[in-house]
């Protein structure tokens, strides 16, 4: 009932004095330190370890910008008003993808050897998938990935800053617009194809007689949940910076904290689904997963997960009061950005010494190369998500329908 | 207006969505509690405007969930573990995951039925007739006018007063609702 009271916010651009303004140099400084380390171990005797480490770190962060990529070309699509305040953080997250081929080369360069048995293994199944399995098609289906994602990234970024500086030319803006509704739709497609194929490639092949179907959808599931947590902090500490103080309000962290909320619940139900088909059935080329995950200490990570990453986030966020207060919100985020690396870690860690034929036991033991990949990987995306959050706006100031998001209500 | 009729309250006519919300900030801050206000579609922060304190439906749909989830799991594990325990698939005769989609199924559904039926009472419903049905001007309350009803149920009302309140704030028709 106040539309005519909202002004348009003016607090746009990072302030040079705010820590966002020094993401590019401390983010760079972490980068080289961390994946220097790391990537430097994987010259020398801790190879495997250290590319698994790598390998984690990877996936972690790479979940949460594929994840802002997702959401855009769905939040696009569906003409979405509430989101437009926040959409400029996903943009500039997702914008960053181009970048992770460069973070990406490694695994292929360096450690494919190290990660993924079938690339030198061999048995009647794995010959069965060799077709799929096979170094050239690999690459080849990365290189794939990597083109279309850059494409369409940039594409969505640079459409909504050229809107910034269009002012009131209503028939250009609308043009531009247009343009990203024609190409997030057939994204929504491209999207759920190369990031399940790619989770199966990069994670899933880590024990490559073991498959699941629903493992694109489980990496999807993990990945929108780190986005809508991530984004949470991300707004909240851009306030804290001094931007968009007024634009954000408990009405957009509210919805938000609903989306965090529901992935909370997608995941679980999705991660549930994969392990009762497993568990009923109890083929062994099947159960093999979770076999390695029931021993040497994994298993209380495989307790863990269900009470930590669902039980204890559901019942504390199914509440309202919760999702509209602004340190609540924040520690449930937190607590859910932890829970994401832990997922990836189970994910990941079992398969690390897997090689040499015969039977492997996985063991859990923690190593500080997993830190330095972590502090790596997160310091390369900061930078370059800082550098380009600081280079423009942090909203979609021209966007037609800021007004209706700036006074976006939930009933 | 006649004194000796009983009276079940007062209903004021309003135009517009925004004359509403301020009469409805009026009639809140004249400390009145039982009254109501109607609108022919969602006016956006009026429960504020009228200080309506949240609702107890959250609690009632926890309670009963838990319940129904508790209720879900128990009756599994006593039909299979004990009642008439039965070995499936080679499973242990309590399993956990075979249990967990009835288990969460169970939990939906009795959260749903008591979001739907708390509702229900919470709202009063099902009620077959209300005073303000018998007012020829509320039947555009679902068309194009704006209403608040104050009861005469409540302590602060009476008569000349409220029905002076509710003209000051801009109502243009005010009638007598009788039971």
């Amino acid at each position: 009932m106040s539309h005519h009271e909202i002004q348009k916010p003016t607090d746009i651009t990072i302030p040079d004095t705010s820590l966002f303004a020094k993401l590019p140099v401390i983010g760079g400084v972490l980068a080289v330190v961390g994946l220097g380390a790391t990537l430097g171990s994987a010259m020398g005797a801790d190879k495997a370890r250290a590319m698994f480490s790598y390998l984690w770190a990877f996936e972690s962060v790479l979940a949460l910008v594929l994840g802002a990529f997702g959401f855009l070309v769905i939040d696009i699509t569906v003409r979405s008003q509430w989101s437009i305040v926040v959409r400029r953080i996903a943009e500039t997250m997702q914008a960053t993808l181009p970048f992770f081929f460069v973070l990406w080369l490694p695994i292929a360069l360096i450690g494919m050897h190290e990660l993924y048995p079938w690339t030198h293994e061999t048995d009647a199944i794995l010959e069965r998938k060799r077709w799929f399995l096979s170094t050239g098609f690999w690459w080849g289906r990365a290189i794939v990935y990597f083109v279309l994602w850059t494409v369409i990234s940039r594409f969505l970024y640079t459409s909504s800053v050229k809107l910034d500086g269009l002012g009131d030319n209503q028939a250009e803006k609308d043009k531009i617009i247009k343009r990203t509704w024609a190409v997030a739709a057939p994204g929504i497609l491209i999207y759920a194809l190369t990031q399940s194929f790619a989770a199966v490639d990069w994670m899933m092949s880590l024990q490559p007689h073991w498959y699941s179907t629903i493992y694109g959808v489980y990496y999807f599931s993990s990945s929108i949940l780190v986005f809508f947590a991530v984004t949470t902090l991300v707004s909240m500490a851009l306030q804290r910076a001094g931007v968009l103080k007024t634009a954000i309000t408990p009405e957009h962290f509210h919805d938000l904290g609903k989306f965090t909320f529901g992935f909370v619940i997608f995941w679980a139900y999705i991660a549930f689904s994969q392990f009762i088909l497993i568990w009923y059935a109890n083929i062994p080329e099947e159960t093999e997963f979770y076999m390695l995950r029931m021993e040497g200490g994994w298993q209380w990570v495989s307790y863990a997960l269900p009470v930590l990453h669902f039980a204890l986030p559901f019942l504390y966020l199914v509440s309202r009061q919760v999702k509209r207060a602004r340190w609540p919100l924040a520690l449930g985020c937190v607590w859910l950005v932890l829970m994401h690396l832990l997922d990836m870690y189970w994910l990941i860690l079992p398969a690390y010494g897997a090689h040499g034929g015969g039977e492997h036991h996985a063991h859990l033991a923690v190593s500080w190369l997993d830190f330095a990949a972590l502090l790596g990987m997160v310091g390369a995306f900061l930078a370059v998500f800082g550098f380009l959050l600081k280079k423009n706006k942090v909203i979609a100031i021209n966007d037609p329908r800021l007004a209706d998001s700036l006074a976006h209500e939930n009933y | 207006m006649s004194e000796n009729i009983p009276t079940w309250g007062l209903l004021a006519q309003y135009e517009d969505p925004h004359s509403i919300y301020q009469a409805c900030e009026q009639v809140r801050d004249a400390g009145y509690q039982q009254w109501d206000a109607c609108a022919p579609f969602p006016v956006h922060g009026l429960d504020r405007a009228m200080g309506v304190k949240p609702s107890r439906l959250p609690w009632i749909v926890l309670v009963v969930g838990l319940v129904g989830s508790a209720l879900g799991l128990w009756l599994q594990a006593w039909t299979s573990g004990s009642a008439y325990p039965f070995i499936t698939g080679g499973k242990p005769l309590f399993s956990l995951p075979a249990f967990v989609p009835v288990w969460y199924e169970m939990t939906v559904l009795a959260s749903c039925l008591a979001a739907f039926f708390g509702n229900w009472i919470l709202n009063g419903l099902p009620r077959l007739h209300h005073p303000a049905f018998a007012s020829r001007a509320f039947e555009r309350a679902t068309d194009d006018k704006f209403f608040i009803m104050i009861e005469a149920a409540d302590p602060k009302f009476d008569l000349a007063q409220t029905e002076a309140l509710l003209k000051s704030t801009g109502a243009t028709h005010v009638e007598v609702l009788e039971p």
